[in-house]
């Protein structure tokens, strides 16, 4: 049986500078997925996400929902014998992801983070009703939490018109990267 | 004591009622809460999943802002201050990205400005027998677990908050109030709050896990120092009887005996009354 991987021996320097850490000391004892809570429902899971960056499997790992699934928790990052910050490394590729446009099946959850940026943008802060909409919009649910919706804006913890900020033109100076 | 108050995003938002107890509490405690003028929202999970500068220069600005205020940060929601430690980290330990943000946010960074989260600050600074000293209405035979989730404690050379696998800090607050800590094993356990609106049901097992743990300790309530764990937990839950999840602000509100923590509990998806209400002064 042959397998076909295109390797691409630079990914591990690359995420290595961009997540400021050193993926090399890994030693493959597995903790940080044995502690990873959202583990259950990877494909992978952060060590094996990790392992294909070291080997330069690139288009795997970017291709993978895991990377998108990743909730930040820096259990990993806390628990690795080596101080690997995963959840950097997880960053890292997520932006890479990004970057280069990479289809991936849990690109909804990269959508939901553009428009998060994009209000950010506008207002220089999060307003949630447009965030609710756009995140409508973009699945085309509007069932889901309606019920939630309603009773927040009810108890005023919704507001309709969003906060504004004076500096929101130096906010959009910082976010012109992406 | 003076702060430069943060209250970011959420608590003028879903967390609504931990920004009303948190400046009720610490008005009673003496403590002047300036909100920081201008702030904004410090990118949360969307800012550093996406852009490796904004992630940390976002939460700079305010830290900018702060410093030409002259004053400490206080930042209540744990997320933003995960941020703004992570940025303060590297601004400090990073020359490299310190000319970056500094460039990015138009300031020069003095080192003057300190990053504080209230529990600190309370149990720290302020101190237990104070706290204890402010209290009108012991929370007595309260049961109830304290939940610090994922940004407050980790990672911990950052946040540099409390011990990141057994937190001890709103224990101690809780047990000076006069409510029963109550050990459990989900203290630091994620809730999964950053996929909250786009991977439901994986939360659901998350949230449910955590509540049912709580419910096997004989707890009556989890209590909180994150609005987007609070809005999570309360939200996800998929049993009948849902577990009340309040925030530790409104308890040291209900023990102080401060009037206003009466409307604070209306705010809430998950009505904690049956839990609270014989605790509140007539
Ligand atoms: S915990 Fe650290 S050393 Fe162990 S497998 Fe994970 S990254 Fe590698
Ligand atoms: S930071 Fe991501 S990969 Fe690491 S334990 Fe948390 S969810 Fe898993």
């Amino acid at each position: 049986m042959s397998v076909l991987v295109s390797l691409d021996p630079s990914l591990r320097d690359s995420v290595n500078l961009q997540s400021h850490q050193n993926i090399s000391r890994c030693y493959d004892c597995d903790k940080c997925t044995a502690g990873c809570p959202v583990a259950y429902a990877m494909e992978y899971g952060p060590h094996r996400i990790l392992q294909m960056v070291r080997f330069g499997m690139k288009e795997t790992a970017l291709a993978s929902r895991d990377i998108w699934l990743c909730a930040g928790c820096e259990t990993c990052g806390t628990r690795c014998p080596n101080d690997v910050d995963i959840a950097h490394v997880m960053d890292a590729l997520r932006q890479m992801a990004v970057r280069e446009d990479i289809r991936n099946p849990a690109n909804d959850i990269a959508n939901f983070h553009r428009v998060y940026v994009m209000l950010i943008k506008l207002f220089g802060r999060m307003h949630e009703a447009s965030l609710m909409g756009a995140l409508k919009l973009l699945t085309r649910d509007f069932v889901s939490d309606m019920d939630a919706g309603v009773k927040l804006v009810a108890k005023g913890k919704i507001p309709i018109l969003p906060e504004r900020i004076k500096g929101a033109g130096e906010v959009r100076r910082v976010l012109k990267g992406p | 004591m003076k702060f430069a108050y943060y209250p970011g995003c959420s608590l003028h938002a879903t967390g609504l009622e931990f920004d009303q107890s948190t400046r009720a509490v610490f008005h009673a405690l003496g403590v002047q809460l300036d909100e920081l003028d201008d702030w904004n929202c410090c990118g949360a999970s969307s800012g550093h999943s996406l852009d490796a500068l904004a992630a940390v220069a976002l939460p700079a600005r305010n830290i900018a802002l702060a410093q030409e205020m002259n004053l400490d940060v206080l930042a209540p929601c744990a997320a933003c201050f995960n941020r703004l430690k992570v940025a303060e980290h590297a601004i400090k330990t990073d020359p490299a990205q310190r000319n970056k943000i500094e460039d990015a946010v138009g300031f020069a960074y003095a080192g003057t400005t300190q990053i504080r989260n209230p529990i600190d600050v309370i149990v720290n600074e302020i101190g237990l027998p104070q706290v204890r000293a402010m209290v009108k209405r012991p929370l007595d035979d309260l049961r109830a677990v304290s939940y610090y989730g994922c940004l407050l404690v980790r990672p911990p050379e950052i946040v540099q908050f409390d011990d990141p696998e057994h937190p001890r800090l709103m224990d101690q607050l809780l047990a000076a109030l006069g409510a029963t800590p109550v050990d459990w094993a989900y203290a630091t356990v994620c809730c999964g709050g950053s996929l909250s609106l786009t991977r439901a049901k994986i939360v659901n097992k998350l949230v449910d896990d955590i509540a049912a743990h709580a419910r096997e300790v004989g707890a009556q309530t989890i209590v909180t120092a994150c609005p987007l764990c609070q809005i999570n937990l309360e939200m996800r839950q998929t049993s009948a009887a849902k577990m009340p999840i309040v925030y530790f602000t409104e308890l040291m509100g209900l023990a102080f005996g401060l009037q206003a923590s009466a409307r604070w509990w209306s705010k809430h998806l998950v009505d904690p009354r049956a839990v609270v209400s014989k605790y509140a002064t007539a």
